[in-house]
């Protein structure tokens, strides 16, 4: 599904290079987490694969069911299928939630040749899908994340995806800031959107969301490169002993 | 330094002498004399007084007015779902076949032309007087020159609440036009009317409005400037607001190489309301200036002028707003913004700000801002499949929301942003 080769991105402004060859292969319907300390790239990378201006990428590929991400702008990147759930959903004065949303929906639609649908028709959709994630008909009218606490920000990144419908979705950070109640429920989205289709990137600092969403492979990531991969294992590692035990034996 | 008068007299002086007159009974006759008079004493302004160092007069103030090509933006007539009264002047002239018969329930309705052949008319104690009020203590030559010369306007009493609104039509044909109107509304006590003006007028285009307010009484207002990108267009509004009224103005401005909008409100009632807003939009040749002066005399009452502009490829804003809160106005509640979203590096907002407060029971805050769009929240827009530019338009939208929201009627306030988004789409080429 996904497939990044190589991947060296340094910061557009300055002389600092923030991933120096990152090399990851997500399979349809597999569900990949990244850990690591602060620093080490993660944000970067889920960034650099969504498009954000700021980022030079000065050698490697990241592929999406083979196209190159790369060379796409940002919406291009959406319309194709990948999705990045925001570390910090950002806020939108005078934009109705429900009106971004359909925009989005119909826009990805009319960019893969598909028909746009009604306004009625998409508030049936809507619907159904916030109810799940408890999201009340007050939250869909405010404007994008306006007065939104920091678990229905996270909630409503989640039901954006829920409506979307990507194959490849990022989750930077999903669970900070949040309570445990609040992630169950986010995780509980999650968890009903996996399919075999559709795959995930979990970036996460910690292991606690990974309680929730069941990682096929876990990643230890440490400045700008994978140091270490392994199975749901490597997750209760770095809880019980942190990242220094792994980043020595690396070293 | 305030500018040479004899400059600006003599300027007052050519463009009186090459007018013509209109003609009328007493009452207006000694109107138009006495604004005249208030005219040659102060002269026509220059660029070097203070109300007019962002805006160069020289194109109002000349003799001859400019000329302006004809457009055609291919729409139908914004307000037409509102199903007003229709009353049309083409390039400042009545148009009676595009016109509706001035009969409505509620509402006497005449031509000025007309109430000004009437030896007695109740609009004599109106004509000229909310604008010889509104010259103190910020001189306005553009409405006494309008007062002095205007030929036509609306006359309107309101006695009730009719059941429809009524649409001022203007429409430009030719590409000389120099055109003044003058209106003058009373709204008598408990009634309310909504007027509704649209389209550019003429090449050169000067109205004056002046609306008096009676105790419970409301006037709304709602306003799309002409889309012609040549035209030349100074507006006045005064109004005067009695007990518990209610005055809202909304403007929407695209396109137009001058536009003056002036408001002078007087709330002499206690808690009267009065809420201005506009939102511009300018592209290239364009000058949107928007000049607001509102006295709280009376208690109680709440003031709020929203003013939001999106400038691109030169375009240019100016904004010159005073809140005057005089002693014994205690528990006044005036609020102001006035922004600017800039979309390139080439455009430019000034904005002045003014509060002067003499009670001391009073809540009043202003706030003025320039910015280019959030990039954030653009990359969070296109991140969701929103194309560039279209999450640009949205953006602009959502700047222009506060003022937009202040037109209460929804069905008008949805015409309003239908022409907004045609505006940006058709840049979006």
């Amino acid at each position: 599904m996904l497939k990044i080769e190589n991947l060296h991105v340094k910061l557009e402004e300055e002389d600092k290079v923030i991933l120096r060859g990152v090399d990851l292969d997500i399979g349809p319907g597999q569900v990949h987490a990244i850990m690591g300390p602060n620093g080490s790239g993660k944000s970067t990378l889920s960034y650099v694969l969504s498009g954000r201006d700021g980022y030079e990428v000065t050698d490697g590929r990241a592929l999406l069911e083979g196209e190159d991400l790369l060379e796409m702008e940002p919406e291009e990147r959406a319309a194709a299928g990948l999705f990045l759930a925001f570390q910090y959903p950002v806020e939108i004065p005078g934009v109705g939630n429900m009106t971004f949303l359909r925009t989005a929906f119909n826009a990805q639609r009319k960019a893969r040749g598909e028909e746009e649908i009604s306004a009625a028709d998409f508030l049936k959709l809507i619907r159904a899908r916030a109810k799940d994630l408890q999201i009340d008909a007050d939250m869909l009218k405010r404007p994008v994340n306006m007065g939104f606490s920091g678990g229905e920000k996270k909630r409503n990144e989640i039901l954006q995806m829920a409506v979307l419908e990507p194959k490849m979705c990022i989750l930077d950070e999903t669970d900070s800031g949040l309570d445990v109640d609040a992630m169950k429920l986010v995780a509980d989205g999650v968890n009903a959107l996996r399919s075999e289709g559709r795959s995930f990137l979990v970036i996460t600092h910690y292991q606690r969301l990974l309680n929730h969403i069941a990682p096929d492979v876990v990643h230890i990531m440490s400045a700008g490169r994978i140091v270490k991969t392994g199975g749901p294992d490597l997750a209760l590692e770095v809880e019980e002993n942190g990242y220094a035990d792994i980043l020595a034996e690396q070293a | 330094m305030p500018a040479p008068l004899k400059p600006k007299q003599e300027a007052a002086e050519a463009r009186l002498s090459s007018a013509t007159l209109p003609q009328g009974a007493g009452w207006i006759t000694e109107a138009r004399r006495a604004a005249r008079g208030r005219l040659e004493a102060m002269g026509l302004p220059s660029r070097r007084d203070e109300y007019w160092k962002w805006t160069n007069p020289a194109t109002l103030a000349a003799e001859e007015a400019p000329e302006a090509a004809l457009f055609d933006g291919g729409e139908a007539p914004i307000f037409e779902a509102a199903k007003a009264l229709v009353v049309t002047f083409v390039d400042g002239v009545f148009d009676a076949e595009a016109s509706d018969d001035l009969a409505l329930e509620g509402v006497e309705i005449e031509r000025l032309a007309d109430a000004s052949r009437a030896d007695i008319h109740w609009a004599r104690d109106l004509y000229g007087r909310l604008e010889e009020a509104g010259q103190e203590p910020v001189q306005r030559p553009f409405a006494a020159l309008n007062t002095a010369l205007a030929p036509d306007g609306l006359v309107i009493r309101v006695t009730g609440t009719p059941s429809r609104p009524v649409e001022l039509r203007y429409l430009h044909r030719d590409t000389r036009s120099d055109a003044m109107l003058h209106h003058v509304v009373k709204v008598e006590e408990g009634a309310s009317l909504t007027l509704l003006e649209s389209g550019p007028g003429a090449a050169r285009f000067s109205t004056v409005l002046e609306v008096a307010v009676a105790d419970r009484a409301a006037f709304h207002h709602i306003r799309a400037q002409g889309r012609d990108h040549e035209r030349r267009t100074v507006t006045h509004a005064f109004a005067r607001l009695g007990t518990e009224s209610v005055f809202k103005s909304f403007t929407m401005t695209a396109n137009g190489v001058l536009t003056r909008n002036e408001c002078v409100i007087e709330l002499t009632g206690d808690d009267a309301s009065a809420h201005i807003a506009g939102a511009a939009m300018g592209d290239g040749d364009f000058h949107h200036d928007d000049t607001v002066f509102i006295t709280h005399d009376a208690v109680n009452c709440e003031s709020r002028q929203v003013f939001k502009k999106v400038l691109r490829n030169g375009a240019a804003g100016v904004f010159q707003g005073k809140i005057l809160v005089k002693a014994g106005a205690q528990k006044t509640d005036g609020y102001q913004i006035s922004q600017s979203l800039l979309l390139d590096d080439d455009s430019t907002f000034q904005a002045k700000p003014e509060l002067e407060i003499y009670a001391d029971d009073v809540a009043c805050s202003h706030g003025s801002t320039t910015g280019a769009i959030d990039e954030t929240a653009l990359f969070y827009l296109r991140a969701r499949g929103v194309p560039r530019a279209e999450a640009q338009d949205m953006l602009v939208l959502a700047f222009l929301a506060e003022a937009i929201e202040e037109i209460d009627d929804p069905a008008l306030g949805e015409a309003v942003l239908d022409r907004l988004q045609g505006w940006l789409a058709r840049r979006r080429g």
